[in-house]
Protein backbone atom coordinates (compact mmCIF):
# COMPACT_ATOMS: atom_id res chain seq x y z
CA UNK A 1 0.00 0.00 0.00
CA UNK A 2 -0.98 2.33 -0.89
CA UNK A 3 -0.55 6.38 -3.27
CA UNK A 4 -2.55 8.40 -2.26
CA UNK A 5 -3.23 11.62 -4.39
CA UNK A 6 -2.30 14.25 -2.38
CA UNK A 7 -2.29 17.03 -5.18
CA UNK A 8 0.47 18.53 -3.43
CA UNK A 9 1.56 21.54 -5.80
CA UNK A 10 5.32 21.31 -7.13
CA UNK A 11 6.76 23.84 -4.99
CA UNK A 12 10.20 24.04 -6.98
CA UNK A 13 10.98 27.51 -8.99
CA UNK A 14 8.56 26.42 -12.24
CA UNK A 15 10.88 28.99 -14.46
CA UNK A 16 14.03 27.38 -15.24
CA UNK A 17 14.07 27.74 -18.96
CA UNK A 18 14.56 24.46 -20.01
CA UNK A 19 14.76 23.92 -23.97
CA UNK A 20 10.95 24.25 -25.33
CA UNK A 21 12.00 21.90 -28.55
CA UNK A 22 13.39 18.97 -25.23
CA UNK A 23 10.10 19.83 -23.75
CA UNK A 24 7.93 19.64 -26.85
CA UNK A 25 9.68 16.04 -27.50
CA UNK A 26 9.02 14.89 -24.25
CA UNK A 27 5.60 15.83 -24.29
CA UNK A 28 5.29 13.77 -27.59
CA UNK A 29 6.48 11.11 -26.44
CA UNK A 30 4.02 10.93 -23.69
CA UNK A 31 1.19 11.73 -25.93
CA UNK A 32 2.75 8.86 -27.96
CA UNK A 33 2.04 6.14 -24.80
CA UNK A 34 6.18 5.91 -24.77
CA UNK A 35 7.52 4.90 -21.33
CA UNK A 36 10.35 7.33 -19.91
CA UNK A 37 13.07 5.26 -18.86
CA UNK A 38 15.80 6.30 -16.21
CA UNK A 39 18.57 7.97 -18.73
CA UNK A 40 16.27 9.54 -20.68
CA UNK A 41 15.73 13.18 -21.09
CA UNK A 42 12.84 14.62 -18.54
CA UNK A 43 11.30 17.93 -17.47
CA UNK A 44 12.94 18.61 -13.57
CA UNK A 45 9.27 19.40 -12.40
CA UNK A 46 8.30 15.76 -13.73
CA UNK A 47 11.11 13.77 -12.05
CA UNK A 48 10.09 15.77 -8.71
CA UNK A 49 6.44 14.96 -8.71
CA UNK A 50 7.31 11.09 -9.51
CA UNK A 51 9.95 11.38 -6.64
CA UNK A 52 7.54 12.61 -4.53
CA UNK A 53 4.71 10.16 -5.54
CA UNK A 54 6.68 7.29 -5.19
CA UNK A 55 8.38 8.13 -2.06
CA UNK A 56 5.05 8.56 -0.58
CA UNK A 57 3.60 5.61 -1.76
CA UNK A 58 6.78 3.66 -0.52
CA UNK A 59 6.54 5.20 2.49
CA UNK A 60 3.04 4.03 2.87
CA UNK A 61 3.61 0.61 2.48
CA UNK A 62 6.36 0.73 5.27
CA UNK A 63 4.15 2.68 7.86
CA UNK A 64 1.17 0.42 6.64
CA UNK A 65 3.20 -2.63 8.16
CA UNK A 66 2.37 -1.15 11.70
CA UNK A 67 -1.34 -1.51 11.82
CA UNK A 68 -1.40 -5.02 10.62
CA UNK A 69 1.60 -5.87 11.78
CA UNK A 70 0.27 -5.50 15.22
CA UNK A 71 -2.23 -8.65 15.07
CA UNK A 72 0.06 -10.94 13.30
CA UNK A 73 1.22 -12.54 17.44
CA UNK A 74 -2.82 -12.48 18.22
CA UNK A 75 -4.34 -13.83 14.69
CA UNK A 76 -6.74 -16.57 16.06
CA UNK A 77 -5.49 -19.75 13.94
CA UNK A 78 -2.47 -20.93 12.09
CA UNK A 79 -4.14 -20.32 8.76
CA UNK A 80 -4.76 -16.51 9.20
CA UNK A 81 -1.37 -16.05 10.92
CA UNK A 82 0.84 -16.91 8.14
CA UNK A 83 -1.55 -15.06 5.50
CA UNK A 84 -1.25 -12.49 7.35
CA UNK A 85 2.79 -12.42 8.00
CA UNK A 86 3.02 -12.79 4.66
CA UNK A 87 1.02 -9.97 3.51
CA UNK A 88 2.77 -7.61 5.40
CA UNK A 89 5.89 -9.32 3.65
CA UNK A 90 4.50 -8.33 1.15
CA UNK A 91 3.92 -4.68 2.06
CA UNK A 92 7.59 -4.66 2.96
CA UNK A 93 8.81 -5.95 -0.73
CA UNK A 94 6.51 -3.14 -2.26
CA UNK A 95 8.24 -0.50 -0.46
CA UNK A 96 11.47 -2.12 -1.10
CA UNK A 97 10.62 -2.26 -5.09
CA UNK A 98 9.17 1.74 -5.04
CA UNK A 99 12.34 2.86 -3.52
CA UNK A 100 14.65 1.38 -5.71
CA UNK A 101 12.05 3.17 -8.68
CA UNK A 102 12.44 6.32 -6.75
CA UNK A 103 16.56 5.74 -6.89
CA UNK A 104 16.84 5.38 -10.48
CA UNK A 105 15.34 9.34 -10.04
CA UNK A 106 18.52 9.64 -8.44
CA UNK A 107 17.51 10.09 -4.79
CA UNK A 108 18.77 7.44 -2.74
CA UNK A 109 16.93 5.15 -0.43
CA UNK A 110 18.83 6.88 2.87
CA UNK A 111 17.78 10.36 1.80
CA UNK A 112 13.84 9.37 1.39
CA UNK A 113 13.76 7.46 4.50
CA UNK A 114 15.34 10.41 6.23
CA UNK A 115 12.55 12.67 5.02
CA UNK A 116 9.88 10.41 6.48
CA UNK A 117 11.53 10.03 9.90
CA UNK A 118 11.55 13.37 10.31
CA UNK A 119 8.11 14.39 9.69
CA UNK A 120 9.14 15.69 6.04
CA UNK A 121 7.35 13.40 3.71
CA UNK A 122 3.87 12.54 3.80
CA UNK A 123 2.37 9.19 3.60
CA UNK A 124 -0.95 7.53 2.95
CA UNK A 125 -3.25 8.91 5.93
CA UNK A 126 -4.91 5.58 6.33
CA UNK A 127 -2.62 4.39 8.40
CA UNK A 128 -2.98 6.86 11.05
CA UNK A 129 -6.21 4.80 12.42
CA UNK A 130 -5.33 2.08 14.98
CA UNK A 131 -6.58 -1.31 13.78
CA UNK A 132 -8.43 -2.05 17.11
CA UNK A 133 -10.12 -5.58 16.46
CA UNK A 134 -9.27 -8.82 14.47
CA UNK A 135 -12.14 -7.53 12.13
CA UNK A 136 -9.78 -4.75 10.99
CA UNK A 137 -7.42 -7.17 9.51
CA UNK A 138 -10.25 -8.14 7.15
CA UNK A 139 -11.94 -4.49 6.77
CA UNK A 140 -7.59 -3.53 5.59
CA UNK A 141 -7.39 -6.18 3.72
CA UNK A 142 -10.74 -5.97 1.59
CA UNK A 143 -11.31 -2.34 2.07
CA UNK A 144 -7.68 -0.37 2.17
CA UNK A 145 -5.83 -3.11 -0.51
CA UNK A 146 -9.27 -2.33 -2.57
CA UNK A 147 -8.79 0.89 -2.31
CA UNK A 148 -5.11 0.97 -2.90
CA UNK A 149 -5.63 -0.79 -6.40
CA UNK A 150 -8.60 1.29 -7.97
CA UNK A 151 -5.32 4.40 -7.05
CA UNK A 152 -2.78 1.75 -8.76
CA UNK A 153 -4.24 -0.24 -11.61
CA UNK A 154 -3.93 3.16 -13.58
CA UNK A 155 -0.22 3.66 -12.42
CA UNK A 156 0.65 0.26 -14.37
CA UNK A 157 0.12 2.11 -17.64
CA UNK A 158 1.99 5.73 -15.77
CA UNK A 159 4.80 7.35 -18.17
CA UNK A 160 7.33 6.59 -15.92
CA UNK A 161 8.37 2.62 -16.98
CA UNK A 162 10.41 1.98 -13.62
CA UNK A 163 7.14 3.12 -11.73
CA UNK A 164 4.71 1.18 -14.46
CA UNK A 165 6.10 -2.03 -14.06
CA UNK A 166 6.43 -1.63 -9.70
CA UNK A 167 2.95 -1.28 -10.06
CA UNK A 168 2.07 -4.40 -12.20
CA UNK A 169 3.45 -6.20 -9.78
CA UNK A 170 2.58 -4.82 -6.66
CA UNK A 171 -0.97 -4.92 -8.15
CA UNK A 172 -1.12 -8.56 -8.47
CA UNK A 173 -0.29 -8.90 -4.96
CA UNK A 174 -3.09 -6.33 -3.63
CA UNK A 175 -5.87 -8.15 -5.48
CA UNK A 176 -4.66 -11.14 -3.46
CA UNK A 177 -4.65 -9.23 -0.09
CA UNK A 178 -8.28 -7.63 -1.24
CA UNK A 179 -9.59 -11.17 -1.70
CA UNK A 180 -7.89 -12.48 1.35
CA UNK A 181 -9.13 -9.20 3.81
CA UNK A 182 -12.86 -9.98 1.54
CA UNK A 183 -12.61 -13.87 2.69
CA UNK A 184 -11.90 -12.78 6.05
CA UNK A 185 -14.75 -10.79 6.52
CA UNK A 186 -16.63 -13.27 5.30
CA UNK A 187 -15.53 -15.76 7.69
CA UNK A 188 -16.90 -13.62 10.54
CA UNK A 189 -20.31 -11.59 9.10
CA UNK A 190 -21.24 -15.83 8.47
CA UNK A 191 -19.50 -16.19 12.43
CA UNK A 192 -21.10 -16.12 15.73
CA UNK A 193 -23.21 -12.80 16.63
CA UNK A 194 -19.74 -11.12 18.12
CA UNK A 195 -17.91 -11.97 15.13
CA UNK A 196 -20.72 -10.55 13.15
CA UNK A 197 -20.31 -7.55 15.38
CA UNK A 198 -17.09 -7.17 15.31
CA UNK A 199 -16.83 -6.99 11.34
CA UNK A 200 -19.61 -4.46 11.65
CA UNK A 201 -17.80 -2.33 13.71
CA UNK A 202 -14.88 -2.08 11.73
CA UNK A 203 -16.20 -1.50 8.46
CA UNK A 204 -17.90 1.54 10.44
CA UNK A 205 -14.22 2.56 11.34
CA UNK A 206 -12.84 2.36 8.22
CA UNK A 207 -15.53 3.04 5.68
CA UNK A 208 -14.85 6.85 5.76
CA UNK A 209 -10.90 6.78 5.81
CA UNK A 210 -11.05 4.86 3.09
CA UNK A 211 -12.64 7.17 0.81
CA UNK A 212 -10.35 9.35 1.85
CA UNK A 213 -7.64 7.48 0.86
CA UNK A 214 -8.36 9.09 -3.07
CA UNK A 215 -7.32 12.70 -1.83
CA UNK A 216 -9.31 15.62 -2.14
CA UNK A 217 -12.33 16.47 -4.14
CA UNK A 218 -11.81 17.52 -7.92
CA UNK A 219 -13.24 20.67 -7.08
CA UNK A 220 -10.13 21.21 -5.06
CA UNK A 221 -7.45 19.65 -6.89
CA UNK A 222 -6.83 21.01 -10.40
CA UNK A 223 -3.40 20.96 -9.83
CA UNK A 224 -3.53 17.04 -11.22
CA UNK A 225 -3.71 18.48 -14.55
CA UNK A 226 -0.32 18.45 -14.77
CA UNK A 227 -0.11 15.33 -13.76
CA UNK A 228 -2.54 14.22 -16.27
CA UNK A 229 -0.44 15.38 -19.39
CA UNK A 230 2.54 13.74 -17.81
CA UNK A 231 0.47 10.39 -17.87
CA UNK A 232 1.01 10.11 -14.47
CA UNK A 233 -2.28 10.23 -13.26
CA UNK A 234 -4.94 9.00 -15.29
CA UNK A 235 -8.30 9.38 -13.51
CA UNK A 236 -9.32 11.88 -11.17
CA UNK A 237 -9.74 11.83 -7.58
CA UNK A 238 -13.63 12.22 -7.65
CA UNK A 239 -13.45 9.20 -10.74
CA UNK A 240 -11.12 6.92 -8.77
CA UNK A 241 -13.46 7.13 -5.47
CA UNK A 242 -16.80 6.71 -7.42
CA UNK A 243 -15.56 3.16 -9.07
CA UNK A 244 -14.42 2.06 -5.34
CA UNK A 245 -17.85 2.75 -4.09
CA UNK A 246 -19.39 1.68 -6.67
CA UNK A 247 -17.61 -1.65 -6.46
CA UNK A 248 -17.81 -2.29 -2.64
CA UNK A 249 -20.87 -1.64 -2.18
CA UNK A 250 -22.58 -4.44 -3.08
CA UNK A 251 -19.92 -6.85 -1.84
CA UNK A 252 -20.67 -4.83 1.60
CA UNK A 253 -24.47 -5.94 1.25
CA UNK A 254 -23.76 -9.58 0.34
CA UNK A 255 -21.37 -9.83 4.14
CA UNK A 256 -25.08 -8.81 5.44
CA UNK A 257 -22.95 -5.43 6.74
CA UNK A 258 -24.40 -1.96 6.52
CA UNK A 259 -22.23 1.56 5.75
CA UNK A 260 -21.89 4.31 8.27
CA UNK A 261 -23.45 6.36 5.29
CA UNK A 262 -27.38 7.21 5.46
CA UNK A 263 -27.17 8.47 2.17
CA UNK A 264 -26.07 5.95 0.85
CA UNK A 265 -28.21 4.95 -2.00
CA UNK A 266 -28.75 3.45 -5.54
CA UNK A 267 -28.87 5.73 -8.60
CA UNK A 268 -30.64 3.34 -10.92
CA UNK A 269 -30.38 6.08 -13.66
CA UNK A 270 -26.60 6.94 -13.81
CA UNK A 271 -25.68 3.16 -12.44
CA UNK A 272 -23.77 4.97 -9.05
CA UNK A 273 -24.06 4.40 -5.66
CA UNK A 274 -24.37 8.26 -4.11
CA UNK A 275 -22.84 8.49 -0.87
CA UNK A 276 -22.99 11.60 1.60
CA UNK A 277 -20.42 14.15 2.39
CA UNK A 278 -16.95 13.30 3.76
CA UNK A 279 -15.79 15.42 6.21
CA UNK A 280 -12.79 16.29 4.77
CA UNK A 281 -11.51 18.63 7.91
CA UNK A 282 -11.18 15.06 9.48
CA UNK A 283 -9.04 14.28 6.48
CA UNK A 284 -7.02 17.67 6.68
CA UNK A 285 -6.14 17.43 10.35
CA UNK A 286 -4.95 13.65 9.76
CA UNK A 287 -2.82 14.85 7.07
CA UNK A 288 -1.39 17.69 9.33
CA UNK A 289 -0.33 15.04 12.11
CA UNK A 290 -3.33 15.15 14.40
CA UNK A 291 -4.73 11.51 13.30
CA UNK A 292 -5.13 9.24 15.96
CA UNK A 293 -1.93 7.36 15.34
CA UNK A 294 0.24 9.54 13.51
CA UNK A 295 3.03 10.06 16.50
CA UNK A 296 2.72 6.25 17.43
CA UNK A 297 3.48 5.22 13.59
CA UNK A 298 6.66 7.72 13.27
CA UNK A 299 7.61 7.08 16.97
CA UNK A 300 7.67 3.07 16.25
CA UNK A 301 9.76 3.82 12.61
CA UNK A 302 12.42 5.99 14.42
CA UNK A 303 12.75 3.62 16.91
CA UNK A 304 13.47 0.89 14.88
CA UNK A 305 15.95 3.16 12.87
CA UNK A 306 17.52 3.70 15.81
CA UNK A 307 17.81 0.25 17.55
CA UNK A 308 18.83 -1.11 14.53
CA UNK A 309 21.55 1.44 13.78
CA UNK A 310 24.27 -0.59 15.51
CA UNK A 311 23.53 -3.27 13.18
CA UNK A 312 23.63 -1.34 10.32
CA UNK A 313 27.22 -0.37 11.54
CA UNK A 314 28.35 -3.12 11.81
CA UNK A 315 27.51 -4.93 8.70
CA UNK A 316 29.38 -1.85 7.10
CA UNK A 317 32.16 -2.54 9.13
CA UNK A 318 32.12 -6.11 8.83
CA UNK A 319 32.63 -5.29 5.01
CA UNK A 320 35.12 -3.08 5.21
CA UNK A 321 37.05 -5.59 6.96
CA UNK A 322 36.68 -8.46 4.13
CA UNK A 323 37.30 -6.08 1.83
CA UNK A 324 40.78 -4.79 3.68
CA UNK A 325 41.57 -8.41 3.76
CA UNK A 326 41.38 -9.25 -0.08
CA UNK A 327 43.42 -5.93 -1.13
CA UNK A 328 46.26 -7.11 1.26
CA UNK A 329 46.02 -11.02 1.12
CA UNK A 330 48.96 -12.42 3.86
CA UNK A 331 52.55 -13.13 2.34
CA UNK A 332 52.53 -16.84 0.52
CA UNK A 333 54.71 -18.83 2.79
CA UNK A 334 57.29 -20.43 -0.07
CA UNK B 1 -13.52 -25.64 24.14
CA UNK B 2 -11.67 -25.52 27.31
CA UNK B 3 -8.11 -26.77 27.90
CA UNK B 4 -6.61 -29.59 26.12
CA UNK B 5 -3.96 -32.16 28.34
CA UNK B 6 -3.62 -34.94 25.49
CA UNK B 7 -2.88 -38.21 26.19
CA UNK B 8 0.76 -38.57 24.77
CA UNK B 9 1.75 -41.94 23.20
CA UNK B 10 4.96 -41.50 22.15
CA UNK B 11 4.41 -40.50 18.36
CA UNK B 12 2.07 -38.27 19.20
CA UNK B 13 4.90 -36.76 21.85
CA UNK B 14 7.09 -36.66 19.47
CA UNK B 15 5.05 -34.87 16.90
CA UNK B 16 4.16 -31.91 19.63
CA UNK B 17 7.58 -31.25 20.43
CA UNK B 18 8.91 -31.09 16.79
CA UNK B 19 5.39 -28.47 16.70
CA UNK B 20 5.57 -26.82 19.28
CA UNK B 21 9.52 -25.94 18.91
CA UNK B 22 8.91 -24.42 15.21
CA UNK B 23 5.77 -22.59 16.43
CA UNK B 24 6.83 -20.92 19.34
CA UNK B 25 10.13 -19.75 17.65
CA UNK B 26 7.98 -18.70 14.28
CA UNK B 27 6.12 -16.69 16.53
CA UNK B 28 8.86 -15.14 18.25
CA UNK B 29 10.22 -13.93 14.73
CA UNK B 30 6.90 -12.51 13.66
CA UNK B 31 7.60 -10.52 16.91
CA UNK B 32 9.80 -8.77 14.80
CA UNK B 33 7.23 -7.11 12.35
CA UNK B 34 7.89 -3.11 11.57
CA UNK B 35 11.09 -3.31 14.02
CA UNK B 36 13.45 -4.79 11.81
CA UNK B 37 17.33 -2.90 11.58
CA UNK B 38 16.66 -2.59 7.83
CA UNK B 39 14.10 -3.48 5.18
CA UNK B 40 15.86 -6.52 3.61
CA UNK B 41 16.30 -7.88 7.29
CA UNK B 42 12.08 -7.43 8.22
CA UNK B 43 11.93 -9.72 4.74
CA UNK B 44 14.42 -12.28 6.06
CA UNK B 45 12.74 -12.82 9.67
CA UNK B 46 9.49 -12.88 7.71
CA UNK B 47 10.28 -15.59 5.79
CA UNK B 48 12.24 -18.02 8.07
CA UNK B 49 8.99 -16.83 10.66
CA UNK B 50 6.75 -17.81 7.94
CA UNK B 51 8.85 -21.12 7.24
CA UNK B 52 9.16 -22.30 10.91
CA UNK B 53 4.77 -21.56 10.64
CA UNK B 54 4.47 -23.75 7.91
CA UNK B 55 6.67 -26.47 9.49
CA UNK B 56 4.22 -26.03 12.43
CA UNK B 57 0.68 -26.32 10.75
CA UNK B 58 2.12 -29.78 9.29
CA UNK B 59 3.50 -31.62 12.20
CA UNK B 60 0.26 -30.52 14.46
CA UNK B 61 -2.07 -31.69 11.47
CA UNK B 62 -0.02 -34.80 11.98
CA UNK B 63 -0.12 -34.57 15.70
CA UNK B 64 -3.92 -34.52 15.62
CA UNK B 65 -4.33 -37.31 13.10
CA UNK B 66 -1.93 -39.32 15.07
CA UNK B 67 -3.92 -38.33 18.28
CA UNK B 68 -7.07 -39.80 16.73
CA UNK B 69 -9.66 -37.43 18.31
CA UNK B 70 -10.84 -35.36 15.93
CA UNK B 71 -8.87 -32.17 16.93
CA UNK B 72 -7.57 -29.47 14.49
CA UNK B 73 -3.78 -27.61 14.00
CA UNK B 74 -5.75 -24.60 15.83
CA UNK B 75 -6.93 -27.13 18.70
CA UNK B 76 -2.97 -28.18 19.31
CA UNK B 77 -1.64 -24.61 18.96
CA UNK B 78 -4.60 -22.19 20.90
CA UNK B 79 -6.18 -24.67 23.35
CA UNK B 80 -2.84 -26.18 25.34
CA UNK B 81 -1.63 -24.27 28.17
CA UNK B 82 2.17 -23.52 28.69
CA UNK B 83 2.42 -26.94 30.56
CA UNK B 84 1.56 -28.78 28.12
CA UNK B 85 4.05 -27.16 25.54
CA UNK B 86 6.57 -29.27 24.19
CA UNK B 87 9.20 -27.32 22.98
CA UNK B 88 12.77 -26.57 23.34
CA UNK B 89 13.35 -24.05 25.83
CA UNK B 90 15.72 -22.48 23.17
CA UNK B 91 13.13 -21.71 20.90
CA UNK B 92 11.00 -19.56 23.85
CA UNK B 93 13.77 -17.21 24.89
CA UNK B 94 13.15 -13.97 24.12
CA UNK B 95 14.11 -12.07 20.77
CA UNK B 96 16.37 -9.38 22.79
CA UNK B 97 18.32 -7.37 20.52
CA UNK B 98 19.53 -8.52 16.99
CA UNK B 99 21.88 -10.16 17.68
CA UNK B 100 19.85 -12.30 20.87
CA UNK B 101 17.53 -13.49 17.43
CA UNK B 102 20.34 -14.15 14.72
CA UNK B 103 22.41 -16.20 17.09
CA UNK B 104 19.14 -18.34 18.44
CA UNK B 105 18.49 -18.60 14.87
CA UNK B 106 21.84 -20.04 14.07
CA UNK B 107 22.24 -22.48 17.40
CA UNK B 108 18.68 -23.56 16.28
CA UNK B 109 19.27 -23.89 12.11
CA UNK B 110 23.16 -25.52 12.68
CA UNK B 111 20.83 -28.70 14.58
CA UNK B 112 17.58 -28.12 12.82
CA UNK B 113 19.53 -29.15 9.34
CA UNK B 114 20.70 -32.19 9.79
CA UNK B 115 17.83 -33.25 12.03
CA UNK B 116 15.55 -32.56 8.94
CA UNK B 117 17.79 -34.33 7.17
CA UNK B 118 18.32 -37.57 8.62
CA UNK B 119 14.48 -37.59 9.48
CA UNK B 120 13.87 -37.46 5.62
CA UNK B 121 14.45 -40.77 5.96
CA UNK B 122 12.29 -41.33 9.15
CA UNK B 123 9.54 -44.80 8.45
CA UNK B 124 6.79 -42.29 9.03
CA UNK B 125 6.11 -41.20 5.40
CA UNK B 126 4.41 -38.18 6.79
CA UNK B 127 7.31 -37.10 8.79
CA UNK B 128 9.59 -37.77 5.80
CA UNK B 129 7.98 -35.64 3.96
CA UNK B 130 7.79 -32.76 6.17
CA UNK B 131 11.44 -32.92 7.05
CA UNK B 132 12.29 -32.88 3.36
CA UNK B 133 10.59 -29.67 3.08
CA UNK B 134 12.12 -28.81 6.14
CA UNK B 135 15.31 -29.26 5.50
CA UNK B 136 15.57 -27.11 2.44
CA UNK B 137 13.73 -24.16 4.87
CA UNK B 138 16.59 -24.74 7.36
CA UNK B 139 19.42 -24.45 4.87
CA UNK B 140 18.68 -21.34 4.18
CA UNK B 141 18.01 -20.36 8.14
CA UNK B 142 21.54 -21.77 8.19
CA UNK B 143 23.30 -19.23 5.99
CA UNK B 144 21.68 -16.38 6.66
CA UNK B 145 21.85 -16.52 10.18
CA UNK B 146 25.58 -17.80 10.37
CA UNK B 147 26.36 -14.30 7.98
CA UNK B 148 24.51 -12.42 10.55
CA UNK B 149 26.77 -14.14 13.40
CA UNK B 150 29.95 -13.55 11.52
CA UNK B 151 28.87 -9.72 10.13
CA UNK B 152 28.05 -9.28 13.89
CA UNK B 153 30.99 -11.01 16.07
CA UNK B 154 33.56 -9.70 13.38
CA UNK B 155 31.82 -6.26 12.77
CA UNK B 156 32.09 -3.75 15.45
CA UNK B 157 33.42 -3.53 19.67
CA UNK B 158 29.63 -2.83 19.79
CA UNK B 159 27.76 -5.49 17.80
CA UNK B 160 31.03 -8.10 19.13
CA UNK B 161 29.97 -7.43 23.07
CA UNK B 162 26.39 -7.38 21.88
CA UNK B 163 27.18 -11.20 20.20
CA UNK B 164 28.71 -12.57 23.03
CA UNK B 165 26.51 -11.41 25.82
CA UNK B 166 23.63 -13.45 23.64
CA UNK B 167 26.01 -16.46 23.32
CA UNK B 168 26.37 -15.99 27.03
CA UNK B 169 22.21 -15.54 27.25
CA UNK B 170 21.96 -18.31 25.03
CA UNK B 171 24.14 -21.31 25.25
CA UNK B 172 22.58 -23.47 28.63
CA UNK B 173 19.52 -24.18 26.42
CA UNK B 174 21.59 -25.92 23.63
CA UNK B 175 21.77 -28.63 25.31
CA UNK B 176 18.32 -29.90 25.74
CA UNK B 177 18.68 -30.34 21.63
CA UNK B 178 20.34 -33.52 22.00
CA UNK B 179 18.27 -35.28 24.63
CA UNK B 180 16.64 -38.21 24.43
CA UNK B 181 14.02 -40.04 26.87
CA UNK B 182 12.63 -43.38 27.00
CA UNK B 183 9.52 -42.34 24.70
CA UNK B 184 11.44 -41.32 21.88
CA UNK B 185 14.32 -44.26 22.23
CA UNK B 186 11.51 -46.75 21.08
CA UNK B 187 10.61 -44.06 18.15
CA UNK B 188 14.59 -44.59 17.04
CA UNK B 189 14.35 -48.31 17.19
CA UNK B 190 11.08 -48.10 15.16
CA UNK B 191 13.02 -45.85 12.20
CA UNK B 192 10.16 -43.07 13.31
CA UNK B 193 12.81 -40.81 15.38
CA UNK B 194 16.04 -39.89 14.72
CA UNK B 195 18.81 -40.28 17.46
CA UNK B 196 19.52 -36.39 18.28
CA UNK B 197 22.92 -37.09 19.94
CA UNK B 198 24.30 -38.39 16.76
CA UNK B 199 23.81 -34.89 15.14
CA UNK B 200 26.26 -33.22 18.19
CA UNK B 201 29.79 -33.46 16.16
CA UNK B 202 27.90 -31.87 12.68
CA UNK B 203 26.55 -29.32 14.79
CA UNK B 204 29.78 -28.35 17.23
CA UNK B 205 31.17 -28.09 13.84
CA UNK B 206 29.00 -25.77 12.05
CA UNK B 207 29.25 -23.87 15.71
CA UNK B 208 33.20 -24.22 15.34
CA UNK B 209 33.37 -22.92 11.63
CA UNK B 210 31.38 -20.09 12.31
CA UNK B 211 32.34 -18.61 15.14
CA UNK B 212 35.80 -18.87 14.06
CA UNK B 213 35.09 -16.59 11.36
CA UNK B 214 33.05 -14.22 13.41
CA UNK B 215 35.75 -14.24 16.19
CA UNK B 216 33.68 -15.55 18.86
CA UNK B 217 35.55 -17.68 21.52
CA UNK B 218 33.82 -21.26 21.83
CA UNK B 219 31.82 -21.41 25.18
CA UNK B 220 33.80 -23.47 27.76
CA UNK B 221 32.74 -27.60 27.97
CA UNK B 222 30.88 -28.42 30.94
CA UNK B 223 28.77 -25.65 31.53
CA UNK B 224 25.36 -26.52 33.10
CA UNK B 225 23.04 -26.84 30.77
CA UNK B 226 19.00 -25.86 31.10
CA UNK B 227 16.21 -28.69 30.39
CA UNK B 228 12.74 -29.16 30.83
CA UNK B 229 10.95 -28.01 27.62
CA UNK B 230 10.24 -31.68 26.42
CA UNK B 231 8.59 -32.10 29.29
CA UNK B 232 6.77 -28.98 29.70
CA UNK B 233 8.79 -27.60 32.48
CA UNK B 234 9.22 -23.87 30.82
CA UNK B 235 10.57 -20.35 32.03
CA UNK B 236 8.96 -17.50 32.89
CA UNK B 237 8.54 -16.29 29.20
CA UNK B 238 6.20 -18.78 26.91
CA UNK B 239 3.25 -17.87 29.44
CA UNK B 240 3.26 -14.39 28.04
CA UNK B 241 3.63 -15.63 24.28
CA UNK B 242 1.28 -18.18 25.03
CA UNK B 243 -1.50 -15.13 26.64
CA UNK B 244 -0.91 -13.23 23.35
CA UNK B 245 -1.24 -15.80 20.89
CA UNK B 246 -4.23 -17.57 22.70
CA UNK B 247 -6.26 -14.49 23.70
CA UNK B 248 -8.54 -14.55 20.52
CA UNK B 249 -9.79 -18.21 20.38
CA UNK B 250 -9.64 -18.16 24.07
CA UNK B 251 -12.29 -15.38 24.57
CA UNK B 252 -14.02 -16.67 21.26
CA UNK B 253 -14.43 -20.43 22.08
CA UNK B 254 -17.47 -20.98 19.63
CA UNK B 255 -16.24 -19.10 17.24
CA UNK B 256 -14.36 -20.01 13.39
CA UNK B 257 -12.27 -17.76 12.48
FE1 LIG C 1 1.29 -2.85 -0.79
FE1 LIG D 1 -1.51 -4.93 0.21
Amino acid sequence: MYTQALNQRDAAPAATPEDAAALARFQARIDADERIEPNDWMPAAYRRTLVRQISQHAHSEIIGMQPEGNWITRAPSLRRKAALLAKVQDEGGHGLYLYAAAETLGVSREELSAQLLSGAAKYSSIFNYPTLSWADIGAIGWLVDGAAIMNQIPLCRCSYGPYARAMIRVCKEESFHQRQGYELMLALSRGTAEQKAMAQDALNRWWWPCLMMFGPPDSESQHSDQSMRWGIKRFSNDALRQKFVDATVPQGHFLGLSFPDPALRYDAEAGHWRFGAIDWAEFRRVLAGDGPCNRQRLETRRRAEAEGAWVREAALAHAAKRRARAATPPLAAE
Amino acid sequence: MTTITLAEPPRVLHALRLADTTLVLGHRLSEWTGQAPMLEEELALANMGLDLIGQARALYTHAAALDGQGRTEDDLAYFRDAPQYRNLLLAEQPNGDFAQTMLRQFLYAAFALPFWNAMAASADAVLAAIAAKAEKEMAYHQRHSAAWVVRLGDGTAESHARLRAALDALWPFTGEMFEVDEAERGLIAQGIAIDPAALRPAWEASIARVFAEATLPLPAAGRWMQSGGHHGRHGEHLGHLLAVMQSLPRAYPDARW
